[in-house]
């Protein structure tokens, strides 16, 4: 790939990398617990929960098992798993 | 087409600077430089210039200034001198290295300590390796011209680097002369609205100013290096077109100045130049082979026009008014690296002259050409530099 | 935050997109999604060089949807203003101008940068994202390190409790300067946190939020953690939460229920050398007496919604 006047990159570029190879643990979700509240997106530092008709999903391509997730939902829905490489 | 006026150099610049249109002023007050930004200030506060005047702590703050409103698709401006421009260094480096265009008026002064006010190119020539261009103004009237053209080739897309027009602190900023200034109709036909290749852009989201790695870190630099020899056409094709409008022709990258079948051509940048053009024009008329190459623009360094101009001849004595401390003059040194192996190259002579101020007067420019004649290398047949002037008897 | 606007939320376009490189549970990270969303898109970011610089511009992939630039680090404001005096010079008046620095740029090499900005008075919203230390080359001590803090360069040790200064009071020395909004916030209170930049941005001219963004690499905690280390800063009266207007005080975050700073302390390996020692309740004095002078125990004043907003007390 050739290199850019200045060094100047497109916005949102770094989607193509992929940050969930860091994970050494993996947030489950339970969607029978969750009510929908919104705080695992809302505390995600990585922006990897989106909301979508089913009700709210990780994103594993970027998340990087931080567990803050895990710990600030209200419903305690979400477990941290170890991750099998 | 234009009209003439007595100005002091600064105004002359001042005047340059507002016909240009900028977008963005900003600068921190040093002498020499103050009058040119006080001039500007008067013309915005009176409302002749519709420009934001930013007015800042700190030279480091004026040109990140500048780098700010160059990212954001503004033309942009600043100036300063000595003490100033190396506190602007590391900002220098980086607006290269972002490929922002701007324009600086470098105002010569020497560098702290001793602390002085006095004039050498000590603190241009210390930025000579971060990527900017550098014209160096023998005159008012070329600082004026100089600046015109110095936005044009600033913001030419395969240029795209910050630009710097040198000129001797007060013997060209603050004395007199007449000036000839160009129509704004003139300078706006000649010099559009800056249209930047890129510009920080909400609809357009880029991210400017990465981290990057051994990977790609070389190609940067490279690319620098190839828009700084590339910019040499823009530059005579941006000089013709100038000297077209105003009718003036000062040379391209160089002023060659009676060198034809010069025996000793002598280099300098600046308004030294107008002394030496004396003793050439004197020696000549005595029969002696003598002649000058002005360097107008530094960097990118112009040896193939220094090389047409000094064919033939048997030395090239440098003035130059810098020294880089543990070796010699900045100049000499680059003027060494493009001679050296080249059949037929003359012998440099390297002096160092004019520094902190100490005068260079029409003996001491005999006295640099009587030694090149005579030759005063060493035995290893290396030449020492020659402190043109210098006071061995207070040394202690 | 209702359900409903939490899903709405959450829908927006995200103007900070996954495959940045900070370090799980990074606070900073946090904020600066956080701090977009309050902002909308029409902003132009400068930020100066530091963990956000550089965990956000390998070259080539950025997380930024919104124009970025990154200069030098002291520069940081005065980049800023070179964009805003554009913008005004161009008549682009609707897109405004962020500054996003940590504590180094801000604190301490960029501050005359940043005296010079607030002194003019530019229209930019300086957000130092605070996180107490030179995260990006592994924990050095900086003017926003807290006092008895473990750094590299202050290391505790049989001469030395770490840090052995205050942290530097720059919202006061900001305010000083007589700009229009001055507010303190932190990570851990999102709704608070995003509300404060809302209003920020309902002035012109030069505004500075401070807010407290833990790091769980170099703090010293267990990445799950960093709004409750953030909380409890924030409840022990380490880090207090207001907002001026015009020189003013016109809100302050209220401690519902007040803990000991050693709760807060006894989360972050930079503060274990310190547990059994005396000088403990030097700390706990400092906590108190932030408590005092900003008023922060008690009910907050009827209408004040910065008790509403932010993440559920535990």
């Amino acid at each position: 790939m050739k290199i850019t006047i200045g060094a100047v990159v497109e916005g949102g570029s770094s989607l193509q990398y992929r940050t969930g190879s860091w994970r050494l643990e993996r947030p489950i979700l339970d969607h029978d617990a969750c009510k929908d509240c919104g705080r695992c997106e809302e505390v995600c530092p990585d922006s990897a929960v989106h909301w979508e008709e089913a009700g709210f999903r990780i994103d594993y391509d970027y998340c990087k098992g931080c567990g803050l997730c895990a710990y600030e939902c209200p419903e305690e829905a979400i477990q941290m798993i170890p991750e099998e490489k | 087409m234009s009209r003439t006026q007595v100005l002091e150099g600064s105004e002359a610049v001042a005047w340059a600077v507002r016909a240009c249109r900028p977008h963005v002023i900003s600068a921190f007050p040093i002498s020499p430089q103050t009058h040119i930004v006080e001039q500007l200030a008067r013309m915005v506060a009176d409302g002749e210039l519709d420009a934001q005047y930013v007015r800042v702590e700190s030279e480091f703050s004026a040109a990140s200034v500048v780098s700010g409103a160059s990212a954001a698709g503004s033309r942009a401006y600043t100036a300063s001198s000595s003490q100033g421009l190396l506190l602007m260094t590391e900002v220098l480096y980086a607006s290269a290295g972002l490929r922002l265009p701007f324009v600086i008026t470098g105002v010569n002064r020497a560098v702290s300590a001793p602390i002085t006010i006095q004039v050498d190119h000590q603190d241009t020539i210390s930025l000579r390796d971060c990527g900017v261009l550098q014209f160096y103004a023998e005159s008012a009237q070329e600082a004026y011209d100089l600046h015109l053209a110095a936005f044009k080739i600033a913001e030419a897309p395969d240029v795209l680097l910050p630009v710097m027009v040198c000129m001797d602190g007060w013997i060209l900023t603050h004395s007199y002369e007449p000036v000839s200034l160009l129509e704004q109709e003139v300078v706006d036909r000649f010099l559009p609205q800056f249209r930047p290749v890129h510009f920080l852009d909400v609809n357009h989201p880029k991210t400017w100013g990465s981290y990057a790695e051994e990977d790609v870190l070389m190609e940067f630099r490279y690319s620098i290096q190839r828009a700084m020899e590339g910019a040499k056409t823009r530059i005579r094709e941006v000089f013709t077109q100038l000297g077209e409008l105003t009718g003036r022709d000062q040379g391209g990258l160089v002023e060659a100045y009676r060198t034809e079948g010069a025996e000793v051509v002598l280099m300098a940048m600046g308004s030294v130049a107008g002394t030496i053009k004396e003793v050439v024009d004197a020696l000549r008329e005595e029969g002696q082979k003598v002649g000058l190459v002005r360097i107008r623009c530094y960097r990118p360094f112009p040896h193939e026009e220094i090389w047409s101009a000094v064919r033939g001849a048997k030395v090239v004595a440098v003035l130059d008014a810098n020294v880089s401390m543990g070796s010699e003059g900045a100049v000499s040194m680059d003027l060494k690296a493009k001679f050296y192996g080249r059949p037929g190259a003359p012998k440099v002579f390297p002096c160092i002259a004019g520094l902190g101020g100490r005068e260079v007067a029409p003996e001491v420019v005999r006295e640099i050409i009587r030694r090149a004649l005579e030759g005063d290398e060493a035995e290893d047949g290396s030449w020492q530099p020659y402190w043109a002037g210098l006071r061995p008897e207070i040394l202690p | 935050m209702g359900k409903k606007r939490k899903r709405d939320a959450a829908a927006e376009e995200e103007l900070f997109v996954s495959g940045h490189r900070a370090c799980p549970g990074c606070g900073m990270a946090l904020a600066v999604r956080h701090i977009l969303r309050a902002t909308g898109k029409d902003v132009i970011v400068v930020t100066p060089t530091g963990c956000l610089e550089t965990f956000t511009s390998p070259y080539g992939y950025s997380p930024w949807r919104v124009p970025w630039i990154h200069h030098l680090f002291e520069n940081g404001p005065s980049v800023a203003s070179g964009v805003a005096a554009a913008l005004k010079a161009q008549k682009r008046d609707h897109i405004r101008v962020l500054a996003i620095g940590g504590d180094g740029g801000t604190f301490d090499i960029g501050f005359g940068a940043l005296s010079g900005m607030l002194e003019r008075g530019d229209d930019v919203l300086y957000i130092c994202v605070d996180n107490g230390a030179y995260m990006n080359t592994g924990g050095q001590r900086s003017g926003a390190t807290p006092l008895y803090a473990a750094t590299t360069t202050d290391p505790p040790g049989r001469r030395s409790l770490g840090k052995r200064e205050r942290k530097k009071d720059l919202p006061a020395i900001v305010a000083a300067h007589g700009v229009p909004y001055v507010a303190t916030a932190s990570v851990a209170y999102l709704g608070d946190l995003r509300r404060k930049v809302r209003r920020a941005m309902a002035f012109r001219g030069s505004r500075y939020i401070q807010i407290d963004t833990p790091c769980p690499s170099v703090w010293g905690f267990p990445s799950h953690l960093t709004l409750e280390v953030g909380r409890l800063g924030v409840k022990c009266g380490l880090i207090p939460l207001y907002e001026m207007e015009n020189g003013q005080i016109v809100s302050v975050k209220r401690i519902k229920r007040k803990v000991p700073v050693t709760e807060y302390l006894r989360l972050q390996r930079r503060f274990h050398h310190l547990l059994d020692r005396d000088e403990l309740k030097r700390l706990q004095e400092f906590a108190d007496d932030t408590i005092r002078r900003y008023g922060l125990l008690g009910p907050s004043e009827k209408g004040g919604s910065h008790d509403r907003e932010g993440g559920p007390e535990r």
